[in-house]
């Protein structure tokens, strides 16, 4: 039970950390980006 | 009685030969009265789910060669009219400019929303919660008619490791993951037709953005749990002449035999290629709405099945239409990975006596073990011998 509770507390830190890495990376996922950054003024 | 019967047939056949409808379904629609444009009757055929040739307006996108004089009120447009444009904008004829800079910001109409939309909350919705119902139902009446499966003889007080802590590890990442996956899944495919009328819609939108985040942030746990478990697991879940000898045998459910298998019988090789093959599928297109309009997959996936298998599906899709696709097929994959998944759950819980034990701490009764995976133990145990004799 101790591993089955460990693997969920990861999948969460997981969760938890997937944005800052993807960030970091350079990727932007669907819940990223604002009008400020996708909208170009000519 | 057969006289009556063939009266009405011929009835019918006269009905079907004679009726005007018939005609109007191959008639041309006069469309003069509008100018060209599209009539109540055009309107009328689409509400019906009627098949209607849309080329009378997509093809008529303004015509240079008519164009009016420059004095004239539409001169300056070159013969093009405000309707013409808007069609050419529906249909991707017009040469678009826009100051948003996001993918297929350049798609201002596409007409595939409504059937995307429908399909989803129509037949998606109903029968992938029918089919959850369904195997819940399904499961609940074997229970009472087979009961729990027991050990033979109860259990014999030693145990055997089945799963070291890696493999555990990596079936809780995949299944905790996968677990919240199908609820917030769920929430956001069916939280407008089932919570909204019940939390009311601010609450609702509290919990569906929770949904959402967790929903697209878990997923990667989840891919990770995917590779984990198949790396650690492939090599036992090969298919043998032992699976064709256990399918015969129902995998001694109903005959409460105990046909042999290794370390996983040909029910659990059924899951592990189904949790692979529709987790790498559901993973697929989970990325391609994760990143919108960066992984278009299905105009190349429908040219490669049309090529194979001489079906016809659309080879060129807008950008909106791969997303539409990609959702709809996300929903269907997790809906049959979750009825599986419900199955396996039983199985391991409260279906079986000492199933449970395997992945809940990793030692299984020998008695157990015996019954459902005797050549496993014999290899175990006689690797073990070796082990002590070296």
């Amino acid at each position: 039970m101790k591993v089955m509770i460990l693997a969920f507390a990861a999948a969460l830190v997981i969760a938890f950390l997937a944005p800052e890495i993807l960030e970091q990376l350079g990727w932007s996922t669907a819940e990223q980006g604002s009008s400020a950054t996708s909208v170009r003024l000519d | 009685m057969n006289m009556k019967l063939f009266g009405a047939a011929v009835f019918a056949l006269a009905t079907l030969l004679v009726n005007p409808t018939w005609a109007q379904e191959t008639a041309e629609v006069d469309r003069s009265s509008t100018g060209g444009a599209q009539t109540l009757e055009d309107i009328m055929a689409r509400q019906q789910q009627m098949k209607v040739d849309e080329s009378f307006r997509s093809e008529n996108l303004g015509n240079p060669d008519k164009a009016p004089a420059i004095s004239e009120p539409l001169g300056t447009r070159g013969g093009v009219s405000d309707a013409d444009t808007w069609r050419g904008i529906r249909y991707n004829d017009s040469d678009i400019t826009t100051q948003a800079r996001s993918p297929a910001a350049d798609v201002l109409i596409q007409d595939g929303g409504m059937p995307w939309y429908k399909l989803r909350e129509g037949p998606v919705l109903t029968y992938g919660g029918l089919a959850l119902l369904g195997i819940i139902a399904l499961l609940t009446v074997f229970y009472f008619v087979r009961g729990r499966i027991k050990i033979d003889g109860g259990p014999a007080g030693t145990t055997i490791e089945r799963f070291k802590a890696i493999e555990r590890f990596g079936h809780w990442l995949l299944a905790g993951s996968f677990i919240a996956l199908g609820l917030t899944g769920l929430i956001t495919l069916m939280g407008r037709s089932f919570l909204i009328p019940v939390m009311g819609p601010d609450a609702f939108a509290t919990l569906a953005a929770g949904s959402k985040w967790l929903h697209n942030n878990v997923a990667w746990a989840f891919m990770l749990g995917l590779v984990m478990t198949f790396v650690m697991w492939v090599a036992h879940n090969i298919p043998n002449k032992l699976d064709w000898q256990w399918l015969k045998a129902g995998g001694g459910i109903f005959t409460k035999s105990h046909p042999p298998a290794k370390k996983f019988n040909a029910g659990q090789k059924i899951i592990f290629w189904t949790v692979m093959i529709l987790g790498f599928s559901v993973s697929l297109s989970g990325l391609s709405l994760l990143f919108p309009f960066e992984m278009p997959m299905f105009a190349k996936t429908f040219g490669v099945m049309n090529s194979i298998l001489g079906t016809d599906f659309p080879t060129v899709l807008a950008p909106h239409e791969e997303m539409q696709y990609a959702n709809i097929w996300h929903s269907i994959v997790a809906f049959v990975m979750m009825v599986a998944i419900i199955a396996h759950i039983y199985i391991g819980s409260v279906g079986m006596e000492g199933a449970f034990d395997a992945m809940g701490n990793g030692q299984v009764d020998v008695e157990w073990a015996r019954q459902h995976h005797d050549l496993w133990v014999a290899e175990v145990e006689a690797k073990q011998a070796k082990g002590e004799s070296t």
